[in-house]
Order: C-alpha cells, then sequence, then structure tokens
C-alpha cells in the first residue's frame, strides 16, 4: 500500500472538514458531525466486511448497545462522566459482539449473513418490547457527559463545536487505528482469512480466533459510534438497532468500495449526501434513494472507489470490466 | 391455562406457521436453487396484502381479488426476474443484499404513492364469516381456519409438484447442480423464472390470505422478511420440508411465546433458531 502517495489529498480532506464549525451554523455542524460518526461506524463494519470477509447485517445492534448504554448510565439529573462512560458503553458493545460471535462465526455465506441479522434482531426486540429503555419510543439522553477530570475540564460535549471536535479527533484515531492494525501481523491474517481461510488454517493459525477479534473489535468501534451518535443527538430509539440501519451502513461500505478505509468515510459522506439531497428534491427520495443503489449494483461493482480506475482505463482505450 | 384456550392457542400458532410457509417456501427455493438472498421477499407479502386491499374494494370481494391477484403476482415476479434478478445469479451475496435492499425502498416508496399510508381493512368473505363455539366464552373464526386448509392444501400441491412432476423434477436437479441440469439440455433460466414467480406468488398469496386478520399498512413486508429468514435459516437453505417444519416451530415458538411471556415475545424466536444452529449449523434438513 502506498500510504504516503495518498497522504495528502486525506489530510486536505480532514482540514476542509475541521472548517465547518466555522460557518456558524448549527445545521451544518450537526449535520457533519452526524456523517463522521457514521464514518466510523462503516469503517467499523469495513473491517469485518472488506478485510475478513464476513458480511455482517446486524452491525447496527452494536451501534445500538453502546448507545442505549450512555443513555441508561447517565444519571436524570446530571452528567455521568465521559472517561467512564465512554469506555463502559465501548465495552458493553464489545462484549456483546464478543457473545455473539461465538455463535456467528461457525456458520459461512449465506447463513453468515442471516444469523448475524437474526441476533441484531433479537437485541432490536430487547429494547423494542421491554421497558428496559423506554420500550418502542426509546428514551433521553437529558445530559450529556462531562469531560471534567478532577475538577479540570478539557472541554465541553454540550458545546456544539466542542462535540464537533471531539467526534472529528474519533474518526481520525480509529482511521489511524485501523490502518495501523491492518499493517500488523494480526490484520494480514484477517486479509488472509478473507482470500483463502482454508489456506491460513493449514498455515497454523487458528482463524476461529482471528475472526471472533476481529468481529469484537467491528462491535467495538461500532459502539464507539453509537455512543457519539447518542451524545450529539441526545436521544435514543429502538430504531438504531433495526436491520434498516444495518443495511444503510453496508451500503456506505459497498458505496466506498469494500476494503478500503478511507472508501468507508467517502461512502458514509456519499450517502448521507444522497439522503439530504434527494429529501430536498422530494419527500419521496426513497424511490431515489433505491433506484440508485439498485443502479449501483448493476453497472459500478467496486463502488465509488472504483470509479477512478474505471474512467483511468477507458481513458487509456481498454475495456472497462 | 384451559383446554379451550390451549386449543385455541395451537389453532393459532398452526395458521401463523402455516401461512409463513408460504412465504418461506419461495424464498428457501430462490435461495437453494438460484443462490440468491432476496431481501425483496417481504415486499411481495406486502403487495399481496395491497392488491387484496385494491382488488377487493374494485370488485367487493376477497375471492375475486385473490383469483385475479395470483395471475397478476406471477407476472409480476417474471419481469422482475427476467429484468433485475436475472443479472445477479453470478454476483456474491454482498451485492445482491443492497440490490434487493434498494428494491424494498422502491416498493415502500411506490406504494406510499398509489395507495397512500394509512392502514386499511379488507373484510373477510362472507361465506367464511362466521365463529365456531368452543365454550361459553370463546369461539374460534373460520377464516382461520380456512387459511390453515388453503395453506395445507398448497403445501400437498407443492410437494406433489416438486416430488412428481417433470417440472419438478428439474427444480430439483437445479437446486443440487446447476450446470449438470444445463449440459443436458435443460433451459435451466426458464426453470429459474417459473421458480421465481411461484416464490413471488406464494409469497403474495400469503399476504392476500393474512390482510383480513392483520390489516394492511406500511412495512408490513419488512416483518415477515426477517421471520422468514428465520425460518429458512433454521429449516435448510433450499429445502422446502425443513420450511415446513420450522415455519411451524416458528408458529408455536411465537404464538405461545406472546401468551406465556409476552415481555420476551419478540425474542423467542431468535432464541430458538440460535439454540438449533448451536445444534445443527446447517439447519434441520439439509439442502435438498
Amino acid at each position: 500500500m502506498n500510504a504516503h502517495a495518498s497522504l495528502l489529498p486525506k489530510l486536505i480532506a480532514v482540514a476542509i472538514i475541521a472548517c465547518v464549525p466555522l460557518s456558524g451554523e448549527s445545521f451544518y455542524i450537526e449535520i457533519v458531525g452526524k456523517v463522521l460518526v457514521m464514518a466510523i461506524f462503516a469503517m467499523s463494519l469495513d473491517l469485518l466486511v472488506g478485510f475478513t470477509g464476513l458480511v455482517s447485517f446486524g452491525h447496527a445492534a452494536y451501534f445500538g448497545i453502546a448507545a442505549y448504554a450512555v443513555a441508561l448510565l447517565s444519571p436524570q439529573y446530571d452528567a455521568a462522566s465521559l472517561w467512564v462512560v465512554l469506555p463502559a458503553s465501548i465495552a458493553l458493545s464489545a462484549l456483546a459482539a464478543f457473545v455473539v460471535g461465538l455463535f456467528v462465526l461457525r456458520t459461512k455465506g449465506i447463513y453468515f449473513i442471516m444469523v448475524t441479522l437474526a441476533f441484531a434482531q433479537m437485541a432490536y426486540f430487547i429494547f423494542h418490547d421491554t421497558p428496559l429503555g423506554g420500550g418502542s419510543d426509546g428514551m433521553y439522553l437529558d445530559n450529556k457527559p462531562s469531560a471534567a477530570i478532577f475538577g479540570w475540564e478539557p472541554f465541553e460535549l454540550t458545546n456544539e463545536v466542542h462535540l464537533f471536535y471531539f467526534i472529528l479527533a474519533m474518526m481520525v484515531l480509529v482511521y489511524l487505528f485501523l490502518a495501523r492494525l491492518l499493517q500488523s501481523p494480526f490484520g494480514r491474517v484477517l486479509v488472509g482469512i478473507k482470500s483463502n481461510e482454508h489456506r491460513m488454517q493449514s498455515l497454523g493459525y487458528f482463524t476461529f480466533r482471528y475472526k471472533l477479534g476481529a468481529f469484537t473489535l467491528a462491535g467495538a468501534l461500532g459502539g464507539l459510534a453509537g455512543f457519539l451518535y447518542a451524545v450529539l443527538f441526545g436521544f435514543v430509539t429502538p430504531e438504531l438497532l433495526s436491520w434498516h440501519e444495518s443495511g444503510n451502513v453496508l451500503l456506505m461500505v459497498i458505496l466506498g468500495g469494500m476494503g478500503n478505509l478511507a472508501g468507508a468515510v467517502a461512502g458514509a459522506f456519499a450517502f448521507e449526501a444522497m439522503r439530504e439531497i434527494f429529501a430536498d428534491i422530494t419527500k419521496y427520495w426513497q424511490l431515489l434513494m433505491g433506484g440508485v443503489i439498485v443502479a449501483v449494483v448493476l453497472f459500478l461493482p467496486g463502488g465509488l472507489a472504483g470509479v477512478p480506475g474505471r474512467i483511468k482505463r477507458a481513458l487509456q482505450g481498454g475495456e472497462a470490466k | 391455562m384451559d383446554f379451550a384456550s390451549f386449543l385455541i392457542q395451537t389453532l393459532n400458532s398452526l395458521q401463523y406457521g402455516l401461512l409463513l410457509f408460504l412465504v418461506a417456501s419461495g424464498l428457501t427455493l430462490v435461495f437453494g436453487i438460484m443462490g440468491i438472498i432476496n431481501l425483496a421477499h417481504g415486499s411481495f407479502y406486502m403487495v399481496g396484502a395491497y392488491l387484496a386491499f385494491v382488488l377487493s374494494s374494485a370488485t367487493g370481494s376477497l375471492v375475486m381479488a385473490i383469483v385475479l391477484g395470483i395471475p397478476l403476482a406471477l407476472v409480476f415476479g417474471a419481469i422482475l426476474e427476467w429484468a433485475l434478478f436475472s443479472h445477479l445469479y453470478k454476483r456474491d451475496h454482498l451485492e445482491q443484499v443492497l440490490l434487493t435492499y434498494g428494491l424494498i425502498l422502491i416498493f415502500e416508496q411506490l406504494r406510499s404513492l398509489l395507495v397512500g399510508d394509512d392502514v386499511h381493512g379488507v373484510a373477510i368473505p362472507a361465506f367464511l364469516d362466521a365463529s365456531i363455539q368452543l365454550t361459553e366464552v370463546m369461539s374460534y373464526p373460520v377464516y382461520r381456519l380456512a387459511i390453515s386448509a388453503v395453506c395445507v392444501a398448497l403445501a400437498v400441491a407443492l410437494y406433489y409438484v416438486i416430488q412428481r412432476t417433470r417440472l419438478g423434477m428439474m427444480i430439483r436437479a437445479g437446486n443440487d447442480d446447476r450446470s449438470m441440469v444445463e449440459s443436458l439440455g435443460i433451459n435451466i433460466d426458464m426453470i429459474y423464472r417459473v421458480v421465481f414467480a411461484l416464490g413471488v406468488a406464494l409469497a403474495a398469496l400469503a399476504g392476500m390470505l393474512a390482510a383480513p386478520i392483520s390489516s394492511v399498512f406500511p412495512n408490513m413486508g419488512s416483518h415477515v422478511l426477517i421471520i422468514s429468514f428465520v425460518i429458512v435459516v433454521i429449516g435448510g437453505i433450499g429445502s422446502v420440508w425443513g420450511a415446513l417444519v420450522a415455519a411451524l416451530i416458528v408458529g408455536f415458538a411465537d404464538t405461545f411465546g406472546k401468551v406465556l411471556i409476552p415481555e420476551l415475545s419478540g425474542i423467542v424466536v431468535y432464541v430458538v433458531m440460535a439454540v438449533v444452529l448451536l445444534w445443527r449449523p446447517e439447519g434441520i434438513l439439509k439442502k435438498g
């Protein structure tokens, strides 16, 4: 991977995003903040789908579990400490992913897709049908966590600009962490599992452990995204865990081209931008969205990330396939 | 639980399970034979229910609506297969998931455009609009019994077609080995189209039959879709008989779950699935 060659465009992109709060418009700050949260979510799923070859169709569960965890762990009239609820929420999502992973990783292919979906539905119904998290109405996060350490508060999550930069920093950290991880022996094994699991097994790797590790880590990072989402919007509903969300995030990963971290971020941006633009044009935006999805699958295998390569090949006069 | 309510719940379980079998049988055949994950299968159920609503409002009879609706569903299925699904056979599962997910959005939005977002009721046909008195206070609607009877008849018919006819033989062969069937000179593309259209019609019929009980409402396909997935997984992908057994298991688990542990009823079915998969990771009956 020529990580250094493509470093500059990424830095420029981050710098542009970092300028958003200068607009002073709450609307843009919140929307771009949401996109950044979704970008973290998409990268966490890409670790499974794009790098390990595990197509999880229930990733929203881990997003939602952490989101509910913040809301449930925060006292009603007081702010919880960020340094407690953040790790606790992530740990809960990671734990859920670990337990589910023990089951679902026994299956493969279509079964894996459907079993991950079924476990996510289980989580959905736990929040939807029981009074634990306010049932189908969901619940409010009345007080955003406080970042105070022994009375010193480096930043305030109640301040929308501070929160925006906190989310942006998290996204960059997750990107760097995953990029580094994929260069490590652990990441190499994951990529090896994707291309040929039997080969990795015959090389002596216990692939199940690696897959479980990846599944748990993806759950934890999905949890981080869910945590940030709950803090950003201040309320959680069971719909965060619904299979539509799992579908949307899969779509972001595909749009960006699987197995490409920057692509996952771009996919999240493209997806949310499409949603906003279509919703602006017509209230029947789902029709356009559905049409775009169908068209991307039929005509653009490889997602948006494959587009530059296609253009290049087309210009060189070769077959654009 | 006394005997009368036990009987009622048992009949409800059978009726629900059999109805789900109609949806799941098409799904499992499309999975098994064409290797396609079709998330839009729940939309066919929704389309059926709305067809029942629209056609029965127009003709004044649910029976007429079903008679008219089934050919429409068959044609709809054949066109979809020709226009979209036939391009998906060699793609990977992920792309199938995506395309069919996009289709759900399109179908739901079209439904909203054409019929609106209100909940509508559908009248039970007059000759079935009665109840059988079980005790002084409890009775059982004849319409639900009729649904079960129709489903049983269809299951028998499906068994006959798949096990005893030439078409069924080709379907089973296609399920096992596509290229071998092709090399024997059988037009596998036509078999695919027939199976797909049949699956669409079965799901739509389930929606039509269910319409008077559940009413028709937006997103009604999505719950049925997920439950049907569970059934296909429990039964074993590609196995119609596995789907029947699994549909009945799910019907009983869901119905009795709602009665015995109402708060956790939503997850009972998924717990059953997890247990079955631990016991047999490939489902109760393997493909075949």
